[in-house]
Protein backbone atom coordinates (compact mmCIF):
# COMPACT_ATOMS: atom_id res chain seq x y z
CA UNK A 1 0.00 0.00 0.00
CA UNK A 2 1.30 3.42 -1.09
CA UNK A 3 1.77 5.49 1.88
CA UNK A 4 0.61 8.70 1.29
CA UNK A 5 0.54 10.69 5.07
CA UNK A 6 3.52 9.03 6.23
CA UNK A 7 5.37 8.80 2.67
CA UNK A 8 9.13 9.80 2.41
CA UNK A 9 11.76 9.62 5.10
CA UNK A 10 11.75 6.98 7.62
CA UNK A 11 9.62 7.97 10.95
CA UNK A 12 12.50 7.13 13.03
CA UNK A 13 15.03 10.10 11.57
CA UNK A 14 12.34 12.22 13.38
CA UNK A 15 10.75 15.75 12.21
CA UNK A 16 11.31 16.42 8.18
CA UNK A 17 12.65 19.52 7.70
CA UNK A 18 11.43 22.74 5.70
CA UNK A 19 14.01 22.22 3.04
CA UNK A 20 13.46 18.33 2.99
CA UNK A 21 9.68 18.36 2.89
CA UNK A 22 9.28 21.13 0.10
CA UNK A 23 12.10 19.47 -1.84
CA UNK A 24 9.75 15.84 -1.81
CA UNK A 25 6.48 18.04 -2.16
CA UNK A 26 7.07 20.99 -3.69
CA UNK A 27 5.23 24.00 -2.57
CA UNK A 28 1.61 24.44 -1.84
CA UNK A 29 -0.10 25.66 -5.13
CA UNK A 30 0.30 29.62 -4.76
CA UNK A 31 -2.61 31.13 -5.33
CA UNK A 32 -5.57 29.06 -4.52
CA UNK A 33 -8.82 30.40 -4.71
CA UNK A 34 -10.77 29.39 -1.16
CA UNK A 35 -14.25 28.63 -2.89
CA UNK A 36 -12.18 26.54 -5.23
CA UNK A 37 -10.19 24.65 -2.45
CA UNK A 38 -13.00 23.79 -0.39
CA UNK A 39 -15.14 22.54 -3.37
CA UNK A 40 -11.74 20.64 -3.82
CA UNK A 41 -12.34 19.25 -0.15
CA UNK A 42 -16.04 18.20 -0.61
CA UNK A 43 -15.64 16.18 -3.46
CA UNK A 44 -12.58 14.34 -2.26
CA UNK A 45 -14.94 13.64 0.31
CA UNK A 46 -12.42 13.81 3.41
CA UNK A 47 -13.81 13.05 6.84
CA UNK A 48 -12.43 14.03 10.36
CA UNK A 49 -9.99 11.95 11.80
CA UNK A 50 -10.61 13.71 15.52
CA UNK A 51 -12.97 10.58 16.07
CA UNK A 52 -16.25 12.07 14.87
CA UNK A 53 -15.77 12.15 11.45
CA UNK A 54 -17.54 15.37 10.02
CA UNK A 55 -17.06 15.74 6.43
CA UNK A 56 -13.93 18.29 6.31
CA UNK A 57 -14.97 20.51 3.62
CA UNK A 58 -18.50 20.91 4.84
CA UNK A 59 -16.99 22.31 7.93
CA UNK A 60 -14.32 24.82 6.50
CA UNK A 61 -17.26 26.08 4.59
CA UNK A 62 -19.30 26.47 7.43
CA UNK A 63 -16.91 28.74 9.23
CA UNK A 64 -16.10 30.36 6.10
CA UNK A 65 -19.47 31.42 5.65
CA UNK A 66 -19.25 33.10 9.12
CA UNK A 67 -15.55 34.31 9.50
CA UNK A 68 -15.65 37.86 7.56
CA UNK A 69 -12.22 38.00 7.67
CA UNK A 70 -12.01 37.26 11.60
CA UNK A 71 -12.21 33.66 11.97
CA UNK A 72 -9.66 31.69 13.86
CA UNK A 73 -8.12 27.90 13.23
CA UNK A 74 -7.21 25.73 15.76
CA UNK A 75 -5.43 22.77 15.17
CA UNK A 76 -6.11 19.68 17.41
CA UNK A 77 -3.16 17.69 17.88
CA UNK A 78 -4.23 16.95 22.04
CA UNK A 79 -4.64 13.60 21.62
CA UNK A 80 -5.99 12.59 24.79
CA UNK A 81 -6.85 8.97 23.47
CA UNK A 82 -4.97 6.59 25.77
CA UNK A 83 -4.39 3.74 22.90
CA UNK A 84 -3.74 6.32 19.83
CA UNK A 85 -0.01 7.70 19.12
CA UNK A 86 -1.31 8.89 15.37
CA UNK A 87 -1.54 12.35 15.69
CA UNK A 88 1.71 13.12 18.49
CA UNK A 89 3.51 11.07 15.74
CA UNK A 90 2.52 13.05 13.05
CA UNK A 91 3.45 15.92 14.13
CA UNK A 92 6.65 14.72 15.37
CA UNK A 93 7.59 13.41 12.46
CA UNK A 94 5.83 15.54 9.55
CA UNK A 95 5.43 19.28 11.43
CA UNK A 96 5.31 20.77 7.80
CA UNK A 97 2.59 18.69 6.34
CA UNK A 98 0.72 19.42 9.35
CA UNK A 99 1.76 23.26 9.14
CA UNK A 100 1.01 23.38 5.22
CA UNK A 101 -2.73 21.99 6.12
CA UNK A 102 -3.33 24.71 9.41
CA UNK A 103 -1.88 27.61 6.34
CA UNK A 104 -4.30 26.43 3.86
CA UNK A 105 -7.36 26.57 6.51
CA UNK A 106 -6.09 29.38 7.42
CA UNK A 107 -6.58 31.29 3.99
CA UNK A 108 -9.63 29.14 3.15
CA UNK A 109 -12.08 30.02 5.80
CA UNK A 110 -10.50 33.55 6.47
CA UNK A 111 -8.57 33.69 9.33
CA UNK A 112 -6.69 36.30 11.52
CA UNK A 113 -5.47 34.00 14.15
CA UNK A 114 -3.98 30.66 14.48
CA UNK A 115 -3.94 28.29 17.70
CA UNK A 116 -1.99 24.70 17.69
CA UNK A 117 -3.27 22.60 20.34
CA UNK A 118 -0.99 19.95 21.33
CA UNK A 119 -1.02 17.56 24.18
CA UNK A 120 1.47 18.61 26.91
CA UNK A 121 2.38 15.31 27.13
CA UNK A 122 3.67 14.89 23.69
CA UNK A 123 6.86 16.24 24.21
CA UNK A 124 8.27 15.00 20.76
CA UNK A 125 5.48 16.71 19.13
CA UNK A 126 5.82 19.50 20.84
CA UNK A 127 9.31 20.35 20.55
CA UNK A 128 8.46 19.41 16.51
CA UNK A 129 5.79 21.85 15.87
CA UNK A 130 7.43 24.58 17.52
CA UNK A 131 10.78 24.10 15.56
CA UNK A 132 8.37 23.84 11.99
CA UNK A 133 7.20 27.03 13.23
CA UNK A 134 10.54 28.75 13.74
CA UNK A 135 11.76 27.72 10.51
CA UNK A 136 9.02 28.75 8.69
CA UNK A 137 9.32 32.29 10.21
CA UNK A 138 13.07 32.13 9.13
CA UNK A 139 12.34 31.33 5.66
CA UNK A 140 9.65 34.02 5.21
CA UNK A 141 12.19 36.48 6.87
CA UNK A 142 14.76 35.59 4.69
CA UNK A 143 12.82 35.55 1.42
CA UNK A 144 10.83 38.59 1.99
CA UNK A 145 13.17 40.89 0.35
CA UNK A 146 13.22 38.78 -2.48
CA UNK A 147 9.56 38.03 -3.67
CA UNK A 148 6.96 38.71 -0.28
CA UNK A 149 5.42 36.57 1.85
CA UNK A 150 2.04 35.14 0.83
CA UNK A 151 -0.01 32.04 1.81
CA UNK A 152 0.88 29.26 -0.73
CA UNK A 153 4.28 30.19 -0.62
CA UNK A 154 5.08 27.38 1.75
CA UNK A 155 7.17 29.42 4.02
CA UNK A 156 4.65 30.53 6.17
CA UNK A 157 1.71 33.05 6.19
CA UNK A 158 2.10 36.47 8.26
CA UNK A 159 -1.31 35.24 10.43
CA UNK A 160 -0.20 35.19 14.30
CA UNK A 161 0.04 31.27 15.40
CA UNK A 162 0.02 30.30 18.79
CA UNK A 163 1.31 27.24 20.32
CA UNK A 164 -0.55 26.18 22.93
CA UNK A 165 -0.25 23.34 25.37
CA UNK A 166 -3.43 21.32 26.15
CA UNK A 167 -3.45 19.75 29.44
CA UNK A 168 -3.55 16.27 29.57
CA UNK A 169 -6.77 15.07 29.83
CA UNK A 170 -9.17 12.81 27.88
CA UNK A 171 -11.75 15.66 27.79
CA UNK A 172 -9.66 18.54 27.00
CA UNK A 173 -9.35 17.36 23.35
CA UNK A 174 -13.04 17.65 23.23
CA UNK A 175 -13.56 20.66 20.56
CA UNK A 176 -15.31 22.96 23.26
CA UNK A 177 -13.06 21.88 25.70
CA UNK A 178 -10.24 23.13 23.24
CA UNK A 179 -11.79 26.63 22.59
CA UNK A 180 -13.06 26.84 26.61
CA UNK A 181 -8.76 26.61 27.40
CA UNK A 182 -7.55 29.12 24.85
CA UNK A 183 -10.29 31.50 25.65
CA UNK A 184 -10.06 31.17 30.02
CA UNK A 185 -7.68 28.20 31.26
CA UNK A 186 -10.01 25.87 31.79
CA UNK A 187 -9.91 22.53 29.48
CA UNK A 188 -13.36 21.50 30.31
CA UNK A 189 -16.40 21.05 27.96
CA UNK A 190 -18.93 23.74 27.54
CA UNK A 191 -22.69 23.67 26.95
CA UNK A 192 -23.41 23.65 23.13
CA UNK A 193 -24.89 25.35 20.92
CA UNK A 194 -22.68 28.00 20.34
CA UNK A 195 -20.60 25.31 18.85
CA UNK A 196 -16.79 26.35 17.91
CA UNK A 197 -18.16 27.02 14.35
CA UNK A 198 -20.27 29.39 15.15
CA UNK A 199 -18.77 31.20 18.51
CA UNK A 200 -15.33 29.67 19.71
CA UNK A 201 -12.05 30.77 20.27
CA UNK A 202 -12.59 34.82 21.45
CA UNK A 203 -15.58 34.59 20.40
CA UNK A 204 -14.66 34.37 16.56
CA UNK A 205 -16.28 31.45 13.99
CA UNK A 206 -13.40 28.69 14.93
CA UNK A 207 -12.17 26.03 12.67
CA UNK A 208 -11.38 23.16 15.23
CA UNK A 209 -9.48 20.38 13.56
CA UNK A 210 -7.89 17.30 14.01
CA UNK A 211 -4.42 17.38 12.83
CA UNK A 212 -4.51 14.17 10.08
CA UNK A 213 -7.50 16.14 8.51
CA UNK A 214 -5.11 18.99 7.89
CA UNK A 215 -2.19 17.15 6.55
CA UNK A 216 -4.75 15.12 4.13
CA UNK A 217 -5.88 18.36 3.17
CA UNK A 218 -2.73 19.97 2.67
CA UNK A 219 -1.69 16.62 0.08
CA UNK A 220 -5.30 17.15 -1.63
CA UNK A 221 -4.39 20.81 -2.27
CA UNK A 222 -1.54 19.79 -4.21
CA UNK A 223 -2.51 16.51 -5.90
CA UNK A 224 -6.27 16.97 -6.14
CA UNK A 225 -9.17 15.29 -5.11
CA UNK A 226 -9.34 12.72 -7.89
CA UNK A 227 -5.99 11.52 -6.73
CA UNK A 228 -6.97 11.17 -3.05
CA UNK A 229 -10.21 8.90 -4.14
CA UNK A 230 -7.54 6.56 -5.72
CA UNK A 231 -6.73 5.07 -2.90
CA UNK A 232 -9.92 3.68 -0.36
CA UNK A 233 -11.49 -0.17 -1.24
CA UNK A 234 -14.92 0.56 0.22
CA UNK A 235 -17.77 3.43 0.36
CA UNK A 236 -14.91 5.85 1.71
CA UNK A 237 -12.18 6.49 -0.31
CA UNK A 238 -8.60 7.79 1.06
CA UNK A 239 -6.51 6.75 3.84
CA UNK A 240 -5.81 7.18 7.13
CA UNK A 241 -3.59 6.60 10.27
CA UNK A 242 -4.27 3.76 12.54
CA UNK A 243 -2.67 2.65 15.65
CA UNK A 244 -2.41 -0.79 16.66
CA UNK A 245 -2.18 -2.53 19.62
CA UNK A 246 -2.07 -5.54 21.63
CA UNK A 247 -0.56 -7.16 18.07
CA UNK A 248 3.09 -9.02 17.70
CA UNK A 249 3.41 -5.39 15.87
CA UNK A 250 2.09 -3.03 17.16
CA UNK A 251 2.24 0.82 16.64
CA UNK A 252 1.26 3.35 13.61
CA UNK A 253 0.35 2.29 10.15
CA UNK A 254 -1.39 3.82 7.35
CA UNK A 255 -3.95 1.82 5.88
CA UNK A 256 -6.37 2.41 2.53
CA UNK A 257 -10.03 2.96 4.38
CA UNK A 258 -11.65 -0.51 3.52
CA UNK A 259 -8.78 -2.23 4.45
CA UNK A 260 -10.50 -5.26 6.46
CA UNK A 261 -9.87 -5.61 10.32
CA UNK A 262 -8.38 -9.59 9.60
CA UNK A 263 -6.40 -7.94 7.01
CA UNK A 264 -4.73 -5.41 9.63
CA UNK A 265 -4.66 -7.95 11.74
CA UNK A 266 -2.96 -10.11 9.36
CA UNK A 267 0.13 -7.37 8.82
CA UNK A 268 0.35 -6.85 12.51
CA UNK A 269 1.06 -10.93 12.98
CA UNK A 270 -2.01 -11.95 14.63
CA UNK A 271 -3.35 -15.40 13.26
CA UNK A 272 -6.84 -15.89 14.24
CA UNK A 273 -9.65 -14.16 14.80
CA UNK A 274 -9.56 -12.19 18.41
CA UNK A 275 -12.08 -9.67 20.19
CA UNK A 276 -10.80 -6.07 18.88
CA UNK A 277 -11.72 -2.19 20.62
CA UNK A 278 -11.76 -0.19 17.62
CA UNK A 279 -12.10 3.76 17.96
CA UNK A 280 -10.09 3.53 21.32
CA UNK A 281 -12.23 4.31 25.11
CA UNK A 282 -14.73 6.05 22.85
CA UNK A 283 -15.37 3.09 20.56
CA UNK A 284 -16.05 -0.55 21.40
CA UNK A 285 -15.47 -4.60 21.34
CA UNK A 286 -16.51 -6.22 18.38
CA UNK A 287 -16.20 -10.45 18.65
CA UNK A 288 -13.59 -11.69 16.95
CA UNK A 289 -15.21 -13.98 14.23
CA UNK A 290 -17.60 -10.58 13.21
CA UNK A 291 -14.59 -7.95 13.33
CA UNK A 292 -12.33 -9.84 11.00
CA UNK A 293 -14.63 -9.47 7.83
CA UNK A 294 -15.31 -5.90 8.95
CA UNK A 295 -13.76 -3.22 7.01
CA UNK A 296 -12.53 -0.27 8.33
CA UNK A 297 -14.37 2.42 6.72
CA UNK A 298 -16.15 5.41 9.03
CA UNK A 299 -19.38 5.07 7.47
CA UNK A 300 -19.85 0.90 6.92
CA UNK A 301 -18.63 0.69 10.46
CA UNK A 302 -21.20 3.37 12.08
CA UNK A 303 -23.75 1.74 9.39
CA UNK A 304 -23.14 -1.50 11.88
CA UNK A 305 -23.17 0.70 15.29
CA UNK A 306 -19.55 0.33 15.56
CA UNK A 307 -17.15 3.54 15.14
CA UNK A 308 -13.33 4.18 13.39
CA UNK A 309 -13.45 7.10 16.09
CA UNK A 310 -9.38 8.34 16.19
CA UNK A 311 -8.12 4.98 13.95
CA UNK A 312 -7.77 3.10 17.22
CA UNK A 313 -7.40 -0.84 16.65
CA UNK A 314 -6.65 -2.46 20.28
CA UNK A 315 -6.82 -6.57 20.15
CA UNK A 316 -6.87 -7.86 23.06
CA UNK A 317 -4.08 -9.87 24.29
CA UNK A 318 -3.62 -13.44 24.02
CA UNK A 319 -5.20 -14.91 27.25
CA UNK A 320 -6.26 -11.46 28.72
CA UNK A 321 -9.58 -11.51 30.25
CA UNK A 322 -12.31 -9.17 28.41
CA UNK A 323 -14.57 -8.28 31.73
CA UNK A 324 -11.04 -7.13 33.44
CA UNK A 325 -10.02 -5.09 30.60
CA UNK A 326 -13.29 -3.69 30.32
CA UNK A 327 -13.27 -2.57 34.29
CA UNK A 328 -10.24 -0.79 33.57
CA UNK A 329 -11.45 1.28 30.51
CA UNK A 330 -14.30 2.23 32.66
CA UNK A 331 -12.30 3.53 35.86
CA UNK A 332 -9.89 5.46 33.36
CA UNK A 333 -13.31 6.96 31.62
CA UNK A 334 -15.13 7.79 35.11
CA UNK A 335 -11.98 9.41 35.94
CA UNK A 336 -11.74 11.44 33.25
CA UNK A 337 -15.38 12.75 33.02
CA UNK A 338 -14.56 16.79 34.28
CA UNK A 339 -17.04 16.31 37.05
CA UNK A 340 -19.64 18.99 35.68
CA UNK A 341 -23.07 16.96 34.36
CA UNK A 342 -24.44 15.03 37.64
CA UNK A 343 -25.44 11.87 35.10
CA UNK A 344 -21.94 11.70 34.15
CA UNK A 345 -19.69 12.16 37.58
CA UNK A 346 -22.25 9.59 39.08
CA UNK A 347 -23.27 7.44 36.81
CA UNK A 348 -20.01 6.48 34.85
CA UNK A 349 -18.44 6.17 38.60
CA UNK A 350 -21.16 3.58 39.44
CA UNK A 351 -20.40 1.56 36.32
CA UNK A 352 -17.01 1.75 37.33
CA UNK A 353 -17.03 0.55 40.53
CA UNK A 354 -20.20 -2.06 39.40
CA UNK A 355 -17.83 -3.51 36.49
CA UNK A 356 -14.80 -3.33 39.02
CA UNK A 357 -16.69 -5.72 41.46
CA UNK A 358 -17.81 -8.51 39.08
CA UNK A 359 -14.22 -8.32 37.09
CA UNK A 360 -13.14 -9.43 40.64
CA UNK A 361 -15.59 -11.83 41.04
CA UNK A 362 -17.42 -9.66 44.18
CA UNK A 363 -20.31 -8.52 41.96
CA UNK A 364 -23.22 -8.01 43.79
CA UNK A 365 -26.45 -9.90 42.55
CA UNK A 366 -27.70 -7.80 40.23
CA UNK A 367 -24.15 -5.16 39.41
CA UNK A 368 -24.33 -6.68 35.86
CA UNK A 369 -28.11 -5.39 34.94
CA UNK A 370 -27.48 -2.49 37.02
CA UNK A 371 -25.27 -1.43 34.95
CA UNK A 372 -27.42 -1.96 31.77
CA UNK A 373 -30.25 0.41 33.33
CA UNK A 374 -27.26 2.97 34.02
CA UNK A 375 -26.02 2.67 30.89
CA UNK A 376 -29.65 3.57 29.34
CA UNK A 377 -30.11 6.17 32.04
CA UNK A 378 -26.92 7.83 31.46
CA UNK A 379 -27.53 7.89 27.09
CA UNK A 380 -27.32 11.66 25.63
CA UNK A 381 -27.49 13.44 29.24
CA UNK A 382 -23.74 15.03 29.10
CA UNK A 383 -22.66 18.64 28.16
CA UNK A 384 -19.97 16.62 25.76
CA UNK A 385 -19.55 13.37 24.19
CA UNK A 386 -17.62 11.48 26.78
CA UNK A 387 -20.37 9.72 28.63
CA UNK A 388 -21.88 8.73 25.50
CA UNK A 389 -19.09 7.27 24.30
CA UNK A 390 -18.36 5.90 27.54
CA UNK A 391 -21.65 3.66 28.05
CA UNK A 392 -21.13 2.62 24.39
CA UNK A 393 -18.15 0.55 25.58
CA UNK A 394 -19.55 -0.32 28.03
CA UNK A 395 -22.51 -1.59 25.97
CA UNK A 396 -20.13 -3.30 23.41
CA UNK A 397 -18.65 -5.30 26.05
CA UNK A 398 -21.47 -6.66 27.36
CA UNK A 399 -22.30 -7.80 23.85
CA UNK A 400 -19.05 -9.15 23.34
CA UNK A 401 -17.74 -10.96 26.71
CA UNK A 402 -21.81 -11.58 27.50
CA UNK A 403 -20.53 -15.21 28.63
CA UNK A 404 -17.56 -13.64 30.88
CA UNK A 405 -19.68 -11.42 32.37
CA UNK A 406 -21.84 -14.34 33.20
CA UNK A 407 -19.00 -16.44 34.43
CA UNK A 408 -17.56 -13.73 36.37
CA UNK A 409 -20.83 -12.29 37.98
CA UNK A 410 -22.65 -15.72 38.68
CA UNK A 411 -19.83 -17.93 39.32
CA UNK A 412 -16.93 -15.70 40.30
CA UNK A 413 -14.73 -17.41 37.85
CA UNK A 414 -12.41 -15.56 35.04
CA UNK A 415 -12.55 -18.56 32.26
CA UNK A 416 -9.43 -16.37 30.79
CA UNK A 417 -6.01 -18.40 30.44
CA UNK A 418 -4.27 -16.15 32.71
CA UNK A 419 -7.03 -14.85 35.35
CA UNK A 420 -6.10 -18.52 36.86
CA UNK A 421 -9.57 -20.07 37.12
CA UNK A 422 -10.91 -17.28 39.48
CA UNK A 423 -11.99 -13.94 38.99
CA UNK A 424 -8.80 -11.78 39.60
CA UNK B 1 -50.24 13.40 25.16
CA UNK B 2 -50.14 13.79 21.03
CA UNK B 3 -53.39 15.91 21.31
CA UNK B 4 -53.40 19.87 21.41
CA UNK B 5 -50.18 20.63 19.79
CA UNK B 6 -50.35 23.55 17.83
CA UNK B 7 -48.53 26.67 17.14
CA UNK B 8 -44.39 26.77 17.74
CA UNK B 9 -43.26 23.53 18.95
CA UNK B 10 -40.78 23.62 21.93
CA UNK B 11 -39.11 21.11 23.88
CA UNK B 12 -37.14 20.86 26.94
CA UNK B 13 -33.10 21.65 26.94
CA UNK B 14 -31.40 21.64 30.46
CA UNK B 15 -27.79 22.85 30.81
CA UNK B 16 -25.82 19.69 32.17
CA UNK B 17 -23.09 21.83 33.29
CA UNK B 18 -25.66 24.22 34.99
CA UNK B 19 -28.02 21.64 36.45
CA UNK B 20 -27.20 21.18 40.25
CA UNK B 21 -30.13 18.09 40.62
CA UNK B 22 -32.43 20.31 42.78
CA UNK B 23 -34.80 18.66 41.11
CA UNK B 24 -37.55 21.10 41.04
CA UNK B 25 -38.46 20.79 37.45
CA UNK B 26 -39.50 17.40 38.07
CA UNK B 27 -41.83 18.42 40.31
CA UNK B 28 -43.04 20.81 38.57
CA UNK B 29 -43.43 19.02 35.34
CA UNK B 30 -43.38 15.43 36.09
CA UNK B 31 -45.43 14.44 33.15
CA UNK B 32 -41.63 15.66 31.09
CA UNK B 33 -39.15 15.23 33.42
CA UNK B 34 -38.52 12.37 35.92
CA UNK B 35 -35.74 11.93 38.35
CA UNK B 36 -32.56 9.56 37.79
CA UNK B 37 -31.16 8.10 41.24
CA UNK B 38 -29.19 11.13 41.83
CA UNK B 39 -31.47 13.40 41.37
CA UNK B 40 -30.57 14.65 37.67
CA UNK B 41 -33.52 15.07 35.03
CA UNK B 42 -34.44 13.12 32.61
CA UNK B 43 -36.71 14.87 29.99
CA UNK B 44 -38.62 13.81 27.62
CA UNK B 45 -37.26 14.81 23.93
CA UNK B 46 -40.60 14.86 22.28
CA UNK B 47 -42.14 18.78 21.81
CA UNK B 48 -44.06 19.80 25.08
CA UNK B 49 -47.58 19.85 24.50
CA UNK B 50 -49.49 22.69 24.59
CA UNK B 51 -51.69 22.56 27.49
CA UNK B 52 -48.48 21.74 29.48
CA UNK B 53 -46.67 25.03 28.54
CA UNK B 54 -48.00 27.23 30.78
CA UNK B 55 -45.88 24.92 33.74
CA UNK B 56 -42.80 24.04 31.38
CA UNK B 57 -42.60 27.92 31.95
CA UNK B 58 -43.16 28.15 35.65
CA UNK B 59 -40.46 25.07 35.69
CA UNK B 60 -38.26 27.31 33.36
CA UNK B 61 -38.56 29.80 35.56
CA UNK B 62 -38.45 27.91 38.93
CA UNK B 63 -35.36 26.22 38.30
CA UNK B 64 -32.85 27.65 41.31
CA UNK B 65 -29.57 27.50 39.01
CA UNK B 66 -31.20 28.50 35.50
CA UNK B 67 -30.01 25.70 34.12
CA UNK B 68 -33.65 24.83 32.45
CA UNK B 69 -34.52 26.47 29.07
CA UNK B 70 -36.93 26.22 26.42
CA UNK B 71 -35.94 25.74 22.87
CA UNK B 72 -36.51 25.52 19.14
CA UNK B 73 -35.85 21.56 18.86
CA UNK B 74 -33.69 22.60 15.27
CA UNK B 75 -31.55 24.53 17.35
CA UNK B 76 -30.88 22.07 20.09
CA UNK B 77 -29.44 19.36 17.85
CA UNK B 78 -27.71 21.52 14.93
CA UNK B 79 -24.71 20.25 13.72
CA UNK B 80 -24.90 17.68 16.37
CA UNK B 81 -24.98 13.96 15.78
CA UNK B 82 -27.87 11.64 16.74
CA UNK B 83 -27.84 10.30 19.87
CA UNK B 84 -26.78 6.59 18.98
CA UNK B 85 -28.84 5.00 21.84
CA UNK B 86 -26.34 2.07 23.02
CA UNK B 87 -27.67 -1.22 21.25
CA UNK B 88 -28.12 -3.57 24.50
CA UNK B 89 -31.34 -5.44 24.74
CA UNK B 90 -33.13 -4.56 28.10
CA UNK B 91 -35.95 -7.51 27.85
CA UNK B 92 -32.67 -9.91 27.64
CA UNK B 93 -31.95 -9.26 31.19
CA UNK B 94 -34.77 -8.36 32.25
CA UNK B 95 -34.57 -4.36 33.37
CA UNK B 96 -37.32 -1.88 31.99
CA UNK B 97 -36.17 1.38 30.62
CA UNK B 98 -35.51 3.78 33.11
CA UNK B 99 -37.42 6.49 30.89
CA UNK B 100 -40.38 4.52 31.43
CA UNK B 101 -40.86 4.89 35.06
CA UNK B 102 -43.77 7.17 36.07
CA UNK B 103 -42.88 10.29 38.23
CA UNK B 104 -45.08 9.23 40.76
CA UNK B 105 -45.38 6.16 43.22
CA UNK B 106 -49.08 4.55 43.28
CA UNK B 107 -49.61 2.68 46.36
CA UNK B 108 -48.78 -1.41 46.03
Amino acid sequence: MNRRILAGPSLAGGAESLDAHRERLGPLPGRMDSRELIATLERSGLLGRGGAGFPVGRKWASVASRAEGQAVVLANGAEGEPLSAKDRILMATRPHLVLDGIELAAAAVGAHRIVVYVGSEHQDAKRAMSRAVAERRNARRGRRTAAGPGVGSGAGSAIPMRLIAAPVGYASGEESAAVHFVNEGDARPVTVPPRPYERGVAGRPTLVQNVESLANAALIARFGDAWYREAGLGETKGTALITVTGAPQSGLTEIELGTTIGEVARLCGIESPRPVMLGGYFGGWLAGEAAWPMALDPVSLRAAGSAFGAGVVSFLEPGACGVVTTARVMDFMAGSSAAQCGPCVFGLRAIADASARVARGRGRQDDTRRIVGWIESIAGRGACRLPDGTIGFMASALRVFRDEFDSHQNHRRCTAPHGEGRAA
Amino acid sequence: MMAGRTGPELVLFVDRIGCDGYGTCAELLPEMITLDEWGYPIMRRDPIPTHLLPYARKAVDSCPVLALRLADPGRVTIGVAPVRTPAVQPAAVGVRSRRDTKPLRTGR
